[in-house]
Formats: C-alpha cells, sequence, structure tokens
C-alpha cells in the first residue's frame, strides 16, 4: 500500500506487506509517530539530507568507529546512522521492560544454579549434556559466589518484531554485550538533528546511563570509594571506541591486560608514581582470555593470576566468568522453560520457536525444511556462522546440512521471521528497512533496564543482517513516557 | 596515572609539535626563495640534513628537488617524520588514551588529521597552496595547544602533554639553529653581509621569533640572533625556555621524589648550563657542533624520562608469600 498522501519524503513509502512500525497496514499513521511525522514532512528532502550528512560528519570526526576484523585498509569505520528515530509507546515499553527484567532474573538464577547445585539439571530441566559439551561453561567457576550473587550485570537481549508487530527475544548476549556507546552518541546527534521535534515529545531520557553503570559496578566492592577500571583488548578491537567511551564517561581509566598486574594476590595497574590496587574490573575481553593461567595459555591478552585473586574476592569482575553459558544459542531455547522453573512464571516476551538440532525429531525437520530456515551456530556472534535459507543458493544450503549432521549439538534454526520494518532515509527518501532492538539491562542493587536501546537497521534493501560488521547501520530509539 | 596513557600523551605532544616545526623548517626556505637575490640557487638539501633525513631521502629520491623534498616532508608515507605520519602517530596516541583526554582535544586532533589526509590527494601543489598547507598545519597544532590550555586540567595528563612539547621543541629550535648552519653562503667572507642576515631573518621569522627579536635587540646580529633562540629567557621557543618548562612539570610529575630522580637531574643540568652560558661562547665552540652536543644531551633527558615513567618494570612472583630477608 502506498503513502500518497503525505508529500516529500514519504512519497511513494510502500509497506510491502511488512508490519511497518510506523504506519499501520491501511497506511494510517501510529501514534506514536504521528508527531514526528507531521513535523518531519515539513522538512524538505535535501535539508534532510544535508541533517543526515552532518550527522556521518560528526561520527566521523567524533572518531565514533568500529573495526572491522577482514578488512586490511582504512579499518576504521563508522556505523552509519539513520536519522529517523526509531519511536516505542510507553505502554509497548513498559511490558518489555517487566519482561526483560524477569528474563535477566531467571537466567541469573540458572547461571548461578549451573555453578552449584545444578538442581535444573539435576530436575531435567535442561538436559545436563547441554550444558557440559557447551563451551562457555567453565568448570573453573564452580562453586564462585560472586558478590551479591550476580553474574550478569550488563547484559544485552536482542529483541526483534515479528509480521504481526509482537516482540521476541532473538537471542541473549550476557558475556560483553556493545552497542551502548551508540544508543547515547545516536540521541546527542539526533538533539542536534531534530531539537525543535525532542524539545515537544515525551521521550525517555538515557544519558545518565554511565552513572548507572558506574554505580552498579562500585557496589560490587565492599570499599566505600573503590577504584574501576574499564578493561580491552586494546586499539584494534573492534568496539575499542565503545570501551574508551565508557570510561571516559564514568571519568575512569581504561586499561589493557599489561596495565595490570598481580601482585602479591592483588590485582594492580601500573602508573608512573608505582603499583595502584584496582577494586573492580569492567572487562570487555571474553572468559577465557582474561588469565592464561586459569584458561587459555596461549592468551597474550590476559592477567596471569587475575582469576585466583576473583575467586578470593579481591578484586570483582563484570560480567562474572561464566556467564557465558547462558548466551549459548542452545540453552537459549530453553529459556522459557528457565524462566518458569525458577520464577513459576510464563516468559512475558515469548522466544522465536527454536528447532535444536541436536533432537532427532527437530533435525530430522531442520534437514528438510533447511531452504526456509535461519540456521545459526551456537557460539558465533555477529551475524556470522549463519544461513538465511531462503536467501542462500542450493550449495550453502547443502554445506549447512553436511554441517549440522557432522555436529548436531553446535546448531538450531528459527523459522525465517520477517523483521519488522521502520521508515529509512535512502537519498533523501523514506523506505521501509528492517531493525531489531538491543536493550540494555544493569543488574546490580537491582535489575534496571535503560529506556531505549540501539536499534540496528539492515541498510541493504530486503536485508534481514543487522549487524554493523555486514553492512548494518542503527538508528535512535525513541521510548515515551 | 597509567604508564601507558602518560606515554601516550607524552608521544602525542611531541609528535604534534615535530608536525608543527616541520611546516616551519619549510618555511624558512620559502621566506629565503621569496627575498633572495636572483643569483641564489633555492637550497632544499639543509632541510634534509638538520633532521638527518638524508640518508633516506637519497634511498628514495634522485636529487632534493623543491617537490620531492616537498612531498617527502609532508606527505610521504615512508618517512616516519613527515608531517602526515607525525599527525597520524599524534592521532593514534591520542586514541589510545581518548577516556583520559579532553572531548576537544581528541576532535580537534582526528578532524585536523583526516584533513591534512584528504589535501593530500586534493591539490595540484602550486607554491601558494604550499605556504597554505604549511600555515594550516601551524594553526592546527597551536590550536590543539589551545584546546589543551583551556580544556586540560592542571593535573598530571597535563604536565606529561608539556614535558613532551618542550623537550620537542628545544630539539627542534636547536635544528633552526642548525638550519643557518647547512644553507651555504657563497664564501665564507659572506658572514656578516646582507645575504647572511638575510638568512637568519629568515630563520627568526619561520620560529615566530622576528617581532620578539626586534623588540628585545632591534638590530639583526648573528650572536643576538643565537642568544635570543637559545638562551632568552623569556621567548617560547628558545632552548632555555623550553628546557626550564620541561623541568618545571618534571617536578611537578615526581613530587617530593624531585631530587633523586634521574631524569630531573640530567633535565636540571643541562637547564643551568645553558643559564650560565654566553652567546659568544656558543659561537666559538661552533654553533653546529654546539647544537649537535645539544641534541645528544636533550635526547639523554627523554630516555631518561621513559626509564623512570614508561617503562614497564617486571615484577617477581613470590606466589604472595614474602621471600626471605
Amino acid at each position: 500500500m502506498e503513502q500518497q498522501m503525505i508529500p516529500g519524503l514519504f512519497s511513494g513509502y510502500a509497506l510491502d506487506g511488512f508490519y511497518d512500525e510506523m504506519f499501520k497496514a491501511d497506511g494510517e499513521v501510529r501514534p506514536e509517530y504521528a508527531f514526528f511525522l507531521s513535523q518531519v514532512a515539513k522538512v524538505q528532502g535535501e535539508d534532510l539530507m544535508a541533517r543526515q550528512y552532518a550527522a556521518e560528519r560528526a561520527l566521523m570526526s567524533m572518531g565514533i568507529t568500529f573495526n572491522v576484523y577482514s578488512e586490511n585498509e582504512g579499518v576504521e569505520r563508522i556505523m552509519p546512522i539513520d536519522i529517523i528515530p526509531r519511536i516505542i509507546n510507553g505502554r509497548q515499553w513498559s511490558r518489555l521492560e517487566e519482561g526483560l527484567i524477569q528474563r535477566v532474573t531467571a537466567l541469573n538464577l540458572f547461571i548461578d544454579d549451573l555453578y552449584h547445585e545444578q538442581k535444573i539439571l539435576k530436575d531435567g530441566i535442561v538436559p545436563r549434556h547441554v550444558i557440559e559439551s557447551s563451551k562457555n561453561f567453565l568448570p573453573q567457576c564452580k562453586g564462585l559466589k560472586p558478590p551479591g550473587g550476580i553474574w550478569c550485570h550488563i547484559t544485552g537481549s536482542d529483541l526483534i518484531r515479528d509480521e504481526t508487530g509482537q516482540f521476541m527475544v532473538l537471542e541473549d548476549n550476557l558475556r560483553c554485550p556493545s552497542g551502548v556507546s551508540y544508543m547515547l552518541e545516536n540521541r546527542e546527534i539526533l538533539k542536534k538533528a531534530f531539537p525543535e521535534i525532542l524539545e515537544k515529545m515525551d521521550v525517555q531520557h538515557i544519558s545518565d546511563y554511565p552513572t548507572r553503570l558506574l554505580d552498579m559496578l562500585q557496589c560490587l566492592s565492599g570499599k566505600a570509594s573503590p577504584t574501576v577500571v574499564v578493561l580491552t583488548p586494546g586499539t584494534y578491537n573492534s568496539a575499542y571506541f565503545e570501551h574508551s567511551y565508557l570510561a571516559q564517561q564514568m571519568g575512569v581509566q581504561l586499561v589493557e591486560s599489561s596495565d595490570l598486574i598481580v601482585v602479591d594476590g592483588q590485582v594492580k595497574m601500573r602508573t608512573t608514581s608505582g603499583f595502584e590496587t584496582v577494586d573492580v574490573i569492567y572487562r570487555r575481553i571474553d572468559d577465557t582470555f582474561i588469565d592464561p593461567l586459569a584458561f587459555n595459555p596461549q592468551s597474550l591478552i590476559g592477567i596471569p593470576g587475575i582469576f585466583d585473586a576473583y575467586r578470593k574476592g579481591k578484586v570483582a569482575l563484570a560480567n562474572a566468568p561464566g556467564t557465558g553459558v547462558a548466551d549459548d544459542k542452545v540453552v537459549y531455547a530453553y529459556v522459557p522453560r528457565i524462566i518458569k522453573y525458577y520464577l513459576g512464571e510464563e516468559a512475558i516476551i515469548p522466544n522465536v520457536q527454536t528447532y535444536i538440532c541436536e533432537e532427532d525429531e527437530s533435525r530430522k525437520y531442520v534437514l528438510e525444511h533447511i531452504g526456509e530456515l535461519v540456521v545459526k551456530e551456537a557460539n558465533e556472534a555477529g551475524g556470522y556462522g549463519m544461513l538465511i535459507g531462503p536467501r542462500a543458493s542450493r550449495e550453502e544450503c547443502q554445506e549447512f546440512r553436511r554441517r549440522v549432521e557432522a555436529n548436531p549439538r553446535n546448531y538450531i534454526a528459527q523459522p525465517t521471521i520477517s523483521l519488522s520494518r521502520v521508515p529509512t532515509n535512502i537519498d533523501g527518501r523514506a523506505e521501509g528497512r528492517h531493525v531489531d532492538l538491543r536493550p540494555y539491562i544493569l543488574y546490580g542493587q537491582k535489575v534496571e533496564v535503560i529506556p531505549g536501546g540501539l536499534t540496528r537497521v539492515a541498510m541493504r534493501k530486503g536485508s534481514l543482517v543487522v549487524n554493523s560488521s555486514q553492512g548494518g547501520g542503527s538508528k535512535d530509539t525513541w521510548v515515551l513516557y | 596515572m597509567l604508564s601507558r596513557v602518560a606515554n601516550s600523551i607524552y608521544w602525542m605532544n611531541r609528535y604534534m609539535e615535530r608536525a608543527e616545526n616541520y611546516a616551519r623548517f619549510i618555511a624558512v626556505n620559502f621566506n629565503l626563495i621569496l627575498d633572495m637575490p636572483p643569483s641564489e640557487k633555492e637550497q632544499w638539501e639543509p632541510l634534509l640534513a638538520v633532521n638527518a633525513d638524508q640518508k633516506l631521502f637519497q634511498q628514495l629520491f634522485d636529487s632534493p628537488t623543491r617537490d620531492a623534498v616537498l612531498q617527502f616532508m609532508s606527505f610521504d608515507q615512508r618517512n616516519p617524520n613527515s608531517i602526515l605520519c607525525c599527525l597520524q602517530q599524534a592521532r593514534e596516541n591520542a586514541r589510545s588514551v581518548r577516556e583520559s583526554i579532553t572531548k576537544e582535544m581528541w576532535e580537534h586532533l582526528n578532524g585536523f588529521y583526516l584533513h591534512v589526509r584528504e589535501l593530500q590527494s586534493s591539490k595540484s601543489w602550486e607554491m601558494s597552496e604550499w605556504q597554505g598547507f604549511f600555515n594550516e598545519i601551524k594553526m592546527g597544532s597551536q590550536l590543539f595547544y589551545g584546546i589543551i590550555d583551556s580544556t586540560l586540567a592542571r593535573v598530571e595528563s597535563w604536565h606529561f602533554s608539556q614535558l613532551g612539547r618542550f623537550i620537542e621543541r628545544a630539539d627542534k629550535t636547536s635544528r633552526f639553529i642548525d638550519i643557518k648552519y647547512f644553507i651555504l653562503l657563497p664564501k665564507v667572507a659572506a658572514i656578516g653581509s646582507n645575504l647572511d642576515l638575510l638568512q637568519w631573518s629568515a630563520v627568526l621569522k619561520s620560529a615566530s621569533a622576528y617581532n620578539m627579536y626586534r623588540q628585545a635587540f632591534r638590530v639583526l646580529a648573528p650572536e643576538n640572533i643565537v642568544h635570543f633562540l637559545v638562551l632568552d629567557r623569556h621567548f617560547p621557543r628558545s632552548i632555555y625556555y623550553c628546557l626550564s618548562q620541561a623541568e618545571q612539570s618534571l617536578l611537578a610529575i615526581s613530587g617530593d621524589k624531585k631530587s633523586t630522580g634521574k631524569a630531573a637531574r640530567v633535565l636540571g643540568k643541562l637547564r643551568s648550563e645553558l643559564e650560565f652560558t654566553d652567546a659568544s661562547e656558543i659561537v666559538t665552540a661552533g654553533l653546529h657542533e654546539y647544537m649537535d652536543n645539544f641534541q645528544r644531551r636533550n635526547n639523554e633527558v627523554g630516555e631518561a624520562i621513559y626509564e623512570a615513567y614508561f617503562a614497564l618494570k617486571p615484577v617477581e612472583h613470590n606466589n604472595g608469600e614474602k621471600p626471605d630477608q
């Protein structure tokens, strides 16, 4: 259906049968977008492009870039920002908030259980071998008691909306979810692009995220004013900008592992005036690279002895080592049952239907219907290691069939969801593009959901892949009161 | 502050100062070309000689023509001291310590680097464009210092900034004087001639010292010029001034350990020697020899600073037990 009534930016805008977050199927604008649309319709296409360019220039000059692993030259790229925001109404948001709090609470109980009594395995809710064969389940963490019993301090679960607009959880990220710096900077950029609109709309603010993050990190230590640091793998990491940004916003040191050393059981950093004790580490390094003594003798980026210091309570780590077991994509399939088991509640936000390839019937179905499904490796991220059946060639499907049969534990499959779309500025004209949403959840004294998140956009026409490493962009996310 | 961060802040400033001084070196020649009598030839080799870049240059180019030297000193990626490489290094250092410097510092440095990188391919490079370019480099660097001056708190990071900037500047000012040594006069007797003074005033102008010199001495005389660039107490590019600024920052960094540190000792000694030196002694010792010696000792200061603050010191692991006494 075409939006012929609206001039300029939206002339010829087509829904193409997808769930559009701005327009209902009959072309009527949804209430949460009504004011924005009435204002932006007044802006000429050229002017909109000027604002778009200004936003991109700002990203480049602020150095808000990410590094792409596979490209040799020009390693830094900006993640394109689309200046048309994604708007979520207050009622929808409260429901999401409840659902995310429920989910993170349950996942935390689950992780704690796995590293202690393993009741959930004993009760047969989650098969034992699924956990024991997960490469993110770390036996070294058994018996650990992180401060307050909290393992996943920072979570970013990816949400999508299907063709009916229903929000669903696509995956959970409990290791080092990234992207929160883009959430914050996108808002700053939109404040410049649409000050007159933002001023008149009641959008929940997100700018206190660094403060909340710091508060949460500080409460992990028993000290009155603990020394908090952010640990980065270094400037070549794809998320380096974010590590640096968060350290700067919190006013804490950004350290690399060579800056840290364990002296007499205490973690210290090397400063110009000698060693200084570190109390809390927000680590942006994967579990097994933290400490070559405890995990990976080949790791060059770890700090020998830090895991031991952690076990003895001399230093706090966020997230706790071992949390990654909960974002295994096979474990994901069990999350609704996990919620039911620990909280006695139905999951508020449903999962996407998931076929566990290890189960005979499911595997049979997956192998027969691979051309209709999305197949994912259990532990990959960033849009790598996956097959989108309807878009894949016969050879690619065949290759994935072979892989699934060879190692069923490592694969899950889901129906191809036609993700919802939001109008996106393509050369001065709005076109629908598919989006997802990564909200950020902090677990300190209590579980808090930041009212916003990173909306990722598949900028290529028709594409469903929103990952920044594969041509994705982002949008500011406005959560209304 | 973290040793690694201190190191990066120090080098960020050194590289920025280096880029600025390269632009200034080239300006010496531009000033000369425009003032020189028609009988004199342009000399580009001295610019390479003062920076000890001759060897690398000869590997890459046949002869030191204007275009070759300008490209080599400005954009050549094979020359680690080219302006573009210096800015790239300054920016890489800044990028690794963004959280410890101000947003304004980073944004300026990043934008400046990206701008210069774009310029490289966008011009036909007539002389006026080169002049505009070197002026832009100078202004970009000065703006950076202005931003530091008005945004960075006077804590350790500021002192490491100052230290890097003034150690580098002292070195480069000594090389300005060296340029005069390397630019040939037609015959020895020409010392004190109009041409000699023309060259000296080109040096003064490139060091932004011309006006301040005139106020201090009025008449152009080589010995006074040496005094002004090396020993003057108040001119912000004189070697003495640079060393005393560096020394103040070093003392602020080392706090109560001031008298014991090797860096402070080496630097203090060098500064106090200059304090009690006379320009005529420098001229008698031989300008080039004096500058050469100074550069060597200034490098020693740099090394001592590295040892004291940046080098990663190994720690003996004793598994938490105290070793026997």
